[in-house]
């Protein structure tokens, strides 16, 4: 198990390779975050609505299952199809079979990190059915073969040089022509076509409303209305997380979640699906896998609160110096670190590592997931179920020795001040991990405790 | 046991402690609504023109119409109502339609996002698909927030419902900026100020 520790933080040093480029990546994202900031300052309630948020996720969770089946009800009032899956391959199964039945070959599809988490276009390809995704971002790593790096930027790893090359080969757009409205132009184009000569459409889901049995998407494309309108089958795909008890309950979240993900006040369009139109089938698929478990875990529950904004990665210093890809999950960044281990610990087992803990993604979520502490605790059990890896183990060993024994601790300070300031070498250099990237600073001559007990003798 | 038995027995068991929903406020604010509707949405890349009455708008849509280009007018009270024809076209008879004119039920001065009702707009692949959008609202539609607005509207009312806000955009590639991604190219308001 010693490879585990190091998955993370070997995908980030290839990241960080192109020194350039890495730095773009850390200081856009950063923006992001500033501008996150600038929105949520702009509302003097904004602390009363992370609150409301909060305790209205925390009351549904504890009556989740009511209101599935109240949602379930009212869906089929409606005239909606409800499904439950509880796994991704059931999830995978179910939406093939509605294809399968309408002999639908071609499907767009609007963002859904649900269908990334179950790897349905993998299933459907291999079922022979096309799948485009038609977020231009999504699009664009589709394209690419790549996996989305971040849920609502999800080509944030790339640079428009990137862009133009992948089109012009795929789309066939000018060499070399990098200008953004020239791309985007080209790639609606193409589009376009896909959304009214597809087969069926299939969307994610933001919020579904338990009282109205209908659900929310928000999109500032405009792709996952264009694909759900233009079709006669709609499918629309979601955790079972998603459910909200009542429709005033959306105005705290629409108000929270695009201010949180990108500073806008809200997406373009917030699209509210209750009953299919004339001759259209619309069904919705209601997936488990996995997350009844996380509900029973106590440390790990809140993480079901998730509104998928994407602050916590904007703000996260390990995020935006490593990259969506170093991740390995469908979902990254903190609250991904999260849920990966409770999907596959021995797979997810370095990325609660990931983090400095510094709190700050705690700090920025909208419905005040404990995400800090829930990496913090991640780290418990990993520790405990032996997924540390034997350096991480004895190293721990050896900071515990020196952190439990006061003469030890303040003699293992004094060396390393002597050392830093005789041999400034034997820490400044390529083998020490912390020397990467930084300077460090120059050693006091003195601990605080010894200046602490100086100045108490002059007094 | 089906799929729906076993994820809702294993919910039941793992669900936590019952904890109260809290009661909602409705954060109003005593502002100008309108200048900040029309702030709010010139800066999410909308345009916005305040109007008196129904009249100015008409002389706009003629303006356009007198260009030759296409358009489907849904405004109730102009002339010339056409949108009905429209109900039932497929997406590539509505491809080529360049603007297209709807009402707006309920308008939010924060966010610059406009209700729009299955009803106003008969099929719901119009104001996604045309090149360039218009919603007229009335000034006395404009709510300051959207505990406001859910207050006004009934989300199952139609079938379907939308917030709209601005024109569509994106900023996936590099995060520039494109206004005018798979939907309309633009959005303008008319705020009407008698009606």
């Amino acid at each position: 198990m010693n490879k585990t520790i190091e998955d993370h933080s070997k995908a980030a040093s290839v990241f960080l390779q192109d020194e350039q480029r890495a730095t773009w990546h850390d200081e856009t994202l950063w923006f992001v975050r500033a501008k996150r900031d600038k929105a949520a300052h702009q509302l003097p309630e904004w602390e009363a609505l992370r609150d409301l948020a909060s305790q209205i996720k925390d009351h549904t969770l504890s009556r989740l299952d009511e209101y599935l089946v109240q949602f379930e009800t009212k869906a089929n009032e409606n005239g909606v199809t409800v499904h439950w899956a509880n796994d991704a391959d059931e999830h995978n199964r179910i939406i093939h079979g509605i294809l399968k039945k309408h002999n639908a070959k071609n499907v767009v599809k609007s963002k859904s990190m649900l269908t990334e988490e179950c790897q349905l276009n993998h299933y459907l390809r291999d079922h022979d059915i096309s799948v485009v995704d038609t977020d231009l971002g999504e699009y664009i790593v589709q394209l690419r073969e790549e996996q989305p790096s971040h849920i609502v930027l999800p080509a944030i790893h790339l640079k428009k040089e990137d862009v133009s090359n992948t089109f012009h080969k795929h789309l066939n757009t000018e060499k070399g022509n990098k200008d953004e409205v020239y791309l985007t132009r080209s790639a609606r184009k193409v589009l376009r076509q896909k959304f009214i000569t597809a087969d069926a459409a299939i969307t994610g889901v933001n919020f579904a409303v338990a009282e109205t049995g209908g659900f929310v998407v928000c999109t500032n494309e405009g792709n996952a209305d264009l694909g759900a309108h233009a079709n006669k089958i709609h499918i629309a795909c979601m955790g079972f997380e998603k459910i909200i008890p009542k429709a005033e309950h959306l105005g705290v979240f629409l108000r929270l979640l695009t201010r949180s993900a990108t500073g806008q006040p809200i997406t373009t369009y917030s699209s509210h699906f209750h009953r299919p139109k004339e001759g259209q089938e619309m069904h919705i698929v209601i997936v488990n896998n996995g997350r009844a478990n996380q509900l029973g875990r106590k440390d790990f529950k809140n993480s079901l609160k998730c509104i998928r904004c994407a602050a916590c990665f904007n703000t996260c210093p390990v995020y935006r110096r490593s990259g969506g890809h170093s991740y390995h999950n469908s979902v990254a960044g903190p609250i991904g670190s999260i849920l990966a281990p409770n999907l596959d610990m021995r797979k997810n087992a370095d990325l609660p590592f990931a983090s400095t803990l510094c709190g700050s993604c705690t700090n920025v979520c909208p419905v005040k997931i404990n995400i800090h502490e829930q990496l913090w605790n991640w780290r418990q059990i990993l520790m405990k179920e032996g997924y540390g890896g034997t350096a991480k183990k004895a190293s721990m060993k050896v900071m515990a020795t020196v952190l439990a024994s006061p003469t030890i601790y303040s003699l293992s300070g004094k060396i390393g001040r002597g050392m830093m300031r005789i041999m400034p070498w034997s820490v400044n250099n390529k083998l020490n991990p912390w020397y990467k990237h930084r300077e460090l600073p120059e050693p006091p001559k003195q601990s605080f405790t010894e200046w602490y007990k100086k100045k108490r003798k002059h007094e | 046991m089906s799929s729906r038995e076993q994820i809702l027995a294993s919910i039941k068991q793992n669900r936590p402690t019952l904890t109260p929903l809290p009661d909602l406020q409705s954060f109003d604010v005593d502002i100008d609504l309108k200048s900040k509707f029309v702030e709010t949405l010139t800066g999410i890349g909308g345009m916005c023109t305040i109007v008196n009455d129904f009249e100015t708008v008409k002389d706009y849509l003629l303006e356009q119409q007198a260009k030759g280009l296409s358009v489907i007018q849904g405004v109730t009270e102009l002339e010339g109502y056409n949108l009905n024809t429209y109900s039932h076209s497929h997406a590539s008879n509505l491809e080529t339609i360049d603007t297209v004119l709807i009402n707006g039920h309920i308008a939010v001065a924060e966010n610059g996002a406009i209700w729009v009702r299955e009803k106003d707009i008969l099929n719901r692949l119009i104001p996604f698909i045309c090149q360039n959008l218009i919603i007229v609202i009335a000034q006395k539609d404009i709510v300051a927030n959207m505990h406001k607005a859910y207050e006004k509207i009934t989300i199952d009312e139609d079938g379907y419902g939308v917030f709209i806000a601005g024109p569509s955009k994106t900023a996936d590639i590099e995060q520039s900026l494109v206004i005018g991604a798979h939907g309309p190219l633009s959005l303008k308001v008319f705020i009407v100020q008698q009606s």
